[in-house]
């Protein structure tokens, strides 16, 4: 059987993507950045180390200073190169400053980098399941899958943060924490009729928080249904160097970086990886 | 001009080196495809650290950003003596550069099979000992005061078919004392500096972030402490000395040449741009031209 690789190599160092645009979407921005010096087919899932041009390093604790690690949201071939898209909020040094990029600023990256997702296998129903800022590799995999069966199952914890879901074509299926976009609950409810019924040709994908990857986890494992799952772990840099970013699976500890950030979910005893989510 | 510099009776085509486990060329392959190899950064390669056994290495957490830096406690995860001459030894071997493997044992017996197993590779071309990883319990020990370090080389030095490096730790009272013993009994270049010993507290929690408790810092912080050990270390002795510490930049680079270091290291620089080292080079190159045309 062949399958569409995982993995597109970056070119080797990290180069310079201009900002094209800085989109507020509740209380998250997508920025918009072309890159003119990268492959134009990274792969859905596959992430980048970003850091600004200006001003990175020397803000609160004087912090950042590594690089900080970003799945794509989108990615569109155009003239000069591929535009990125990345979905950032404001948490910490790092993403402070990712997040006020303006038009015009240089977006530092490396990448892409790790394995993206595997594309289901017609007529596998694709079940993608995002959580928060983690609905932003889903987003070119649900473009990849228009018209393909399936659904979009999205959780967020209020209106602010459900703005994320407006960036969808594939009419997604919502629920938020407080009830005030869709329905009240977890996504993980949306979830579990799906799996009902249809458990041998369904494929699941999820990106969200180590909590909600972990109850899709179960859910997918109690189901008998194949899923894929997206994780985050801290990482220094992104290739393997640092050894830094390891999750512990059947098979040992593995370099979330090298061999993910998408595993296959049946590689997992947990999703809950020790340090993530900070 | 010829930038080309002899470390131990090795020709390297530069000065620049990477640090011990801060770069895995093995793995950059998969991530960065042949140009890895085309737009090779470093002057030798370096290996991550073996050990005699198989190591997995510290549970997770293993990271902490720091200001200007990190903390690491990776804990030295590596296939083996067995499992590196293997598998890993052969890949290494086909880098463009020479290769300098790092090994490290909890007594001066293992390190002494590591370095005769190591000597007999023809693919090898210089050893590196690491006695002063802080990541381990027993790490410590062997670098942390001279007549330690003495006494592992003079059983270890017989059996090395190779030069020896000894890599210094910087949380020794007087890295220059332990730099003296190396050389009298019979290394042949130093390194230096490890990381400097550190940790953190998992925010709220009252309890050490790191999974292996305590870590190693690293990056820029700790440049300015490098810069003098480097100094301390180069003036007390003869052998060649390859400094390393916060490297960033040519002008960092040229400033560790100047302390008296024969070459340079970069090491968490690479973790946030992959080809650093290759910059630093390009850098250092235009500085040394220029001081030349100044002279």
């Amino acid at each position: 059987m062949s399958r569409a690789p995982r993995r597109t190599t970056a070119p080797f160092g990290r180069r310079a993507a201009e900002v094209t645009q800085a989109e507020r979407l509740g209380a998250y921005v997508l920025i918009s950045a072309l890159d003119g010096g990268g492959p134009t087919d990274p792969v859905p899932g596959q992430f980048y180390m970003l850091a600004t041009g200006e001003r990175w390093g020397g803000g609160t604790d004087e912090r950042p200073y590594l690089g900080r690690a970003f799945s794509f949201a989108r990615a569109r071939p155009d003239p000069g190169g591929l535009t990125l898209q990345f979905l950032l909020e404001a948490i910490g040094p790092g993403t402070a400053r990712l997040a006020g990029l303006e038009v015009g600023d240089a977006l530092l990256l490396v990448g892409p980098l790790g394995i993206g997702f595997d594309a289901p296998e017609a007529p596998q129903h694709a079940l993608l399941v995002g959580g928060g800022i983690g609905v932003a590799p889903l987003l070119g995999l649900a473009d990849s899958l228009e018209g393909a069966p399936g659904a979009t199952l999205l959780g967020f914890r209020g209106a602010a943060h459900a703005a994320a879901g407006e960036l969808f074509s594939s009419q997604p299926q919502i629920a938020t924490d407080d009830g005030s976009v869709g329905a009240a609950g977890l996504v993980t409810d949306l979830l579990a009729p799906h799996l009902e019924g249809q458990a041998l040709d369904a494929r699941v994908y999820a990106c969200g928080p180590p909590a909600m990857l972990e109850a899709v986890r179960a859910l997918c494992a109690a189901a008998g249904v194949d899923a894929q799952l997206a994780l985050e772990s801290g990482m220094a840099c992104g290739f393997g160097a640092c050894f830094g970013c390891v999750v512990p699976t059947r098979d040992g500890l593995i370099r979330l970086c090298l061999d993910g950030p998408v595993l296959n979910a049946d590689r997992l005893d947990s999703a809950l990886v020790p340090g993530a989510g900070h | 001009m010829d930038g080309s510099v002899d470390l131990c009776g090795v020709e390297l085509g530069g000065p620049i080196l990477n640090g011990s486990g801060t770069f895995d060329a093995i793995a950059a392959r998969r991530v960065f495809g042949a140009a890895l190899d085309r737009e090779f950064p470093f002057d030798a390669f370096v290996s991550k650290t073996i050990t005699l056994e198989p190591r997995a290495g510290n549970p997770p957490p293993r990271l902490w950003e720091t200001a200007a830096g990190m903390l690491n406690s990776i804990g030295l995860p590596n296939r083996g003596l067995a499992g590196f001459l293997e598998s890993d030894l052969p890949q290494l071997a086909s880098l463009p550069v020479p290769l300098i493997v790092s090994v490290m044992g909890f007594s001066a017996r293992e390190v002494a099979e590591l370095v005769g197993a190591v000597s007999e590779r023809a693919e090898v071309s210089l050893i590196e000992l690491n006695v002063s990883c802080p990541n381990v319990e027993t790490g410590l020990v062997m670098g942390a005061d001279p007549t330690e370090t003495a006494a592992l080389l003079d059983v270890v030095r017989p059996l090395a078919g190779k030069p020896l490096i000894v890599k210094l730790s910087p949380n020794a009272s007087a890295p220059e004392d332990v730099a003296r013993a190396a050389e009298a009994h019979g290394a042949d270049a130093v390194s230096l500096i490890n990381t400097l010993k550190g940790t953190a507290l998992a925010p709220g929690r009252n309890r050490p972030w790191l999974g292996g408790q305590g870590g190693g810092l690293s990056g820029p912080a700790v440049r300015p402490v490098a810069l003098a050990q480097v100094a301390a270390v180069s003036a007390a002795i003869e052998l060649p000395v390859i400094g390393m510490g916060g490297i960033t930049s040519g002008a960092h680079a040229a400033d560790f040449l100047s302390a008296g270091a024969r070459c340079i290291a970069i090491g968490t620089e690479s973790f946030r741009d992959p080809a650093a080292a290759g910059r630093v080079r390009a850098d250092l190159a235009a500085i040394i031209r220029k001081e030349r045309e100044e002279i």
